[in-house]
């Protein structure tokens, strides 16, 4: 078999992005959790409200340090794979993606290490405000990322002249037509993603009755965010899917498996779509709801893939059934938010066992909303690296061989693998430590340091026995 | 006009990004490979301690290096990189070892020897691949039209072997006078006593590679056997350096291997660059062909500026909040 470069540098780099990109989803809904407890700390002084914070905020610290190293690759992988494409945008891109960095370097540099360490040792006002601070930079972080992906697949205030992109307009760049749609949909996609696991961490410290005055107000919170966000979503989402209808009508038209530009277009629930045979096996649909939802009118012309030819066509498949993967996420998070609101009546959303347990499988569902939708809109615009301007193959490095491409790949898989196995690790270590071990800690000098995200949480990386454990004690040890 | 002097600047922000990297970076990632060799664990321990508070802040300098260029002058990016590919990927593996091995070893009690392997193993291979890219850039790099053409082992000869030995050499030699100033008793004994060795050493290579160098590269030999006679200055400098390391290390001075060392990284960074300026990207590209436009080099410039005062005043701040001695059973478990 060839080995083909270009496809495994495209593997390469979902592998690398997918793999980054679940940790500053939940950062960023997490950093914006932790100011509103901060908040609450402030003007009520309960106790409960500093618990909750001390230990989210060590949770948030070790998987902000995660985010960080697997992140570093990316930033050199424009250069070592798709060397032609950083050159041609790097009038954009560079200062774009530069600015991700410096924004980054500021937050840690100044507020980082005021909210990991600073509790005992600031004014609470000053701490409250790195804590808004904190939640603030992660949304700046993300504002330039997704300014320059966006910019990818909707370019403009651009030029290109001789080869290069040269701008012609900065805000016209910067804030490119798909950019608040996807702005916003990540934005509440970050807010679903940290809601969920606090409510599903929550949920299981409630069933092992640890520290349950605090834990039931972290569930409750979530589930009220969940609640009005989840379906928020779902009104976004279809936004998004408008302006992408409008900038790119083949993507949608992947998405929905739809292969001819008609009227009456149904919505497919399910369907096997065949790229060779140009259409779908076991098509099963609302007839019309395609068309409905698209147009906003029964008979609605929506696009078809056949409108472009088939050389430009997305690999149909696996976006129609991404796609469906997240829209059922979505369904099953908007579930999730009515059932609490419906047992919330005499306080049995605290002790209904099935909920809570349901609960804790639910923190991986906007993980996998998040990447299922991330591999709609990134292998949707295939075969487009610039959308309509500049392919996938010409962005890719001249002289990369299929060797070269697949040993790294293997490489940064093992390297991936083991690291984060050990991170993940460890992370599960502070959940098992729990709220109980974020009381008694204090600020350690020598110990702590702000850029050093991994040095906040105090407990140590080998198994010890947690509260409520099966078999283990239960009284609590200290894990420093 | 304009365009001319953002490349400078822009030039001299990398610059300055690169051999603050070495310099700092340079005696943690030494500290790594002098790991296997410590007489015992108590010794490791202090090793990392020393480290332990800044070797965080040290990275940033790398990073915004990274970033700069791509923004500043893309060209070197995108030449660089592919060249590099898989140097570049050893690189970061190392670099990612290292990092997560420094914070889970703190917090290991049974699986410390595991982290102190990857440690060493990170340090190790992350060095000699600057050390590497350092003897690639000397080398030069194949181009066409704009586009690096070469193969995927090009960067990979015995003069860039030599050189990312050499750069293992030298880390190892700022991280033993490191040492001497941050510790005392048997370990800093121990310091003292390979640190004349380690000099040796780094010498020797550095001599190999100054003759090597006009040899292979008739440009690099024009510049220093020209009319240019000042710039002579520079390895004379480097070579006083030298010298009052041994000085310094016979008397058992504290403070003065360190200083010195960095001394003689930082003549030799100089004597690097006065070799190929212009050239950003040899033997082709100068600095003005690797740029990007000059609207692009001032929307990062502003930001910049801002972020460099606060990047460099923190990491004042922290040198000296940890200034002094490291004693053993002292800061960690």
């Amino acid at each position: 078999m060839d080995l083909d470069p270009l496809f495994l540098s495209r593997l390469q780099f979902a592998f690398v992005v997918s793999f980054h990109a679940i940790f500053p989803v939940f950062t960023i809904g997490l950093a914006s959790f932790i100011a509103v407890l901060e908040g609450l700390a402030y003007k009520t002084e309960n106790s409960v409200w500093v618990t909750l914070s001390a230990f989210w905020t060590k949770v948030f610290a070790v998987v902000f340090g995660m985010g960080v190293v697997s992140g570093i690759v990316m930033s050199f992988q424009f250069g070592t794979n798709w060397s032609n494409f950083a050159l041609a945008t790097s009038n954009f891109l560079g200062p774009v993606l530069s600015y991700e960095v410096v924004t980054a370097f500021f937050l840690e540099a100044a507020f980082l290490g005021v909210l990991l360490f600073g509790r005992d040792k600031v004014p609470a006002g000053v701490h409250l405000f790195a804590a808004v601070m904190v939640a603030l930079g992660t949304f700046i972080s993300s504002f330039w990322i997704l300014s320059a992906n966006s910019w990818m697949h909707t370019p403009a205030g651009a030029e290109l002249r001789d080869g290069f992109y040269h701008i012609t307009s900065w805000s016209e760049a910067i804030f490119n037509p798909s950019f608040p749609y996807r702005f916003a949909h990540m934005g509440l996609a970050s807010f679903l993603t940290g809601s969920f696991v606090v409510a599903g961490v929550s949920a299981w410290y409630l069933l092992l009755n640890r520290e349950v005055e605090a834990n039931r107000k972290a569930l409750s919170m979530c589930l009220w965010l969940i609640l009005f966000l989840a379906p928020t979503q779902a009104v976004v989402g279809d936004f998004h899917g408008l302006n992408t209808l409008e900038h790119q009508p083949a993507k949608v038209a992947a998405m929905e498996g739809n292969w001819e530009t008609q009227s009456n277009v149904p919505l497919l629930l399910f369907a096997w779509p065949d790229q060779d045979a140009q259409s779908n096996h076991f098509e099963v649909g609302i007839p019309g709801l395609a068309s409905l939802i698209l147009t906003h009118e029964w008979d609605g012309v929506v696009p078809g893939l056949d409108a472009v030819p088939e050389n430009e066509q997305p690999p149909v498949g696996i976006v129609f059934w991404s796609f469906r993967i997240m829209v059922g996420m979505g369904v099953l998070m908007i579930i999730a938010g009515l059932v609490g609101l419906a047992l919330r009546p005499g306080g049995r959303l605290y002790e209904t066992r099935w909920f809570l347990n349901s609960l804790r499988v639910m923190s991986v569902a906007p993980f996998l909303a998040v990447l299922s939708g991330w591999f709609v809109t990134e292998i949707g615009r295939f075969p487009w690296v610039v959308y309509g301007e500049m392919t996938l193959s010409e962005g890719l490095t001249p002289s990369l061989s299929g060797w070269m491409a697949l040993v790294t790949l293997i490489g940064y898989a093992a390297v991936y693998a083991a690291v984060f196995t050990g991170g993940t690790y460890y992370l599960f270590r502070v959940l098992q430590a729990g709220l109980e071990a974020s009381v008694e800690e204090s600020f350690d000098i020598d110990h702590d340091r702000p850029k050093r995200p991994m040095s906040a949480p105090h407990v140590s990386f080998e198994h010890e026995p947690y509260p409520g454990e099966q078999g283990g004690n239960t009284s609590y040890q200290g894990g420093h | 006009m304009e365009a001319f002097d953002l490349s400078v600047i822009w030039a001299g922000i990398i610059g300055l990004g690169v051999i603050m990297y070495v310099l700092m970076d340079g005696f943690d990632l030494g500290l790594g490979i002098l790991f296997p060799f410590a007489p015992d664990e108590g010794t490791r321990d202090v090793m990392m301690n020393s480290v332990a508070p800044v070797w965080d802040g040290n990275e940033t300098w790398l990073i915004l290096g990274g970033a700069g260029l791509l923004a500043a002058f893309p060209l070197v990016y995108t030449i660089f990189l592919p060249a590099l590919y898989l140097g570049v990927f050893l690189l970061l593996a190392g670099l990612i070892f290292r990092g997560v091995a420094f914070e889970f070893r703190f917090k290991a009690n049974t699986s410390k020897y595991l982290w102190n392997w990857a440690f060493a193993g990170g340090s190790m291979l992350a060095s000699f691949a600057q050390g590497a890219v350092v003897g690639a850039y000397i080398q030069g790099f194949e181009t066409e039209n704009l586009r690096y053409v070469g193969g995927a082992l090009d960067w990979l000869t015995p003069f860039t072997v030599l050189t990312g030995l050499g750069l293992m050499a030298g880390y190892a030699l700022l991280a033993s006078t490191w040492l001497i100033l941050k510790s005392e008793g048997r370990i800093q004994d121990w310091a003292y006593r390979i640190t004349i060795p380690l000099l040796v050493t780094v010498l020797v290579v550095f001599a190999i590679v100054s003759v090597w160098t006009p040899m292979i590269d008739p440009m690099v030999r024009e510049r220093w056997f020209s009319n240019l006679s000042v710039i002579w200055l520079l390895p004379a400098l480097g070579l006083l350096c030298a010298f009052q390391i041994v000085r310094s290390v016979r008397n058992r001075f504290e403070g003065m291997p360190f200083v010195a060392t960095m001394g003689l990284f930082v003549f030799t960074y100089l004597g690097l660059i006065v070799s190929r300026w212009p050239y950003v990207v040899p033997p082709d590209y100068t600095l003005w062909d690797a740029s990007s436009a000059w609207q692009s080099q001032l929307f990062l410039l502003i930001g910049v500026l801002f972020v460099i005062p606060i990047v460099l005043g923190y990491t004042a701040w922290t040198y000296w909040v940890f200034r002094g001695k490291v004693r053993e059973g002292e800061g960690y478990h």
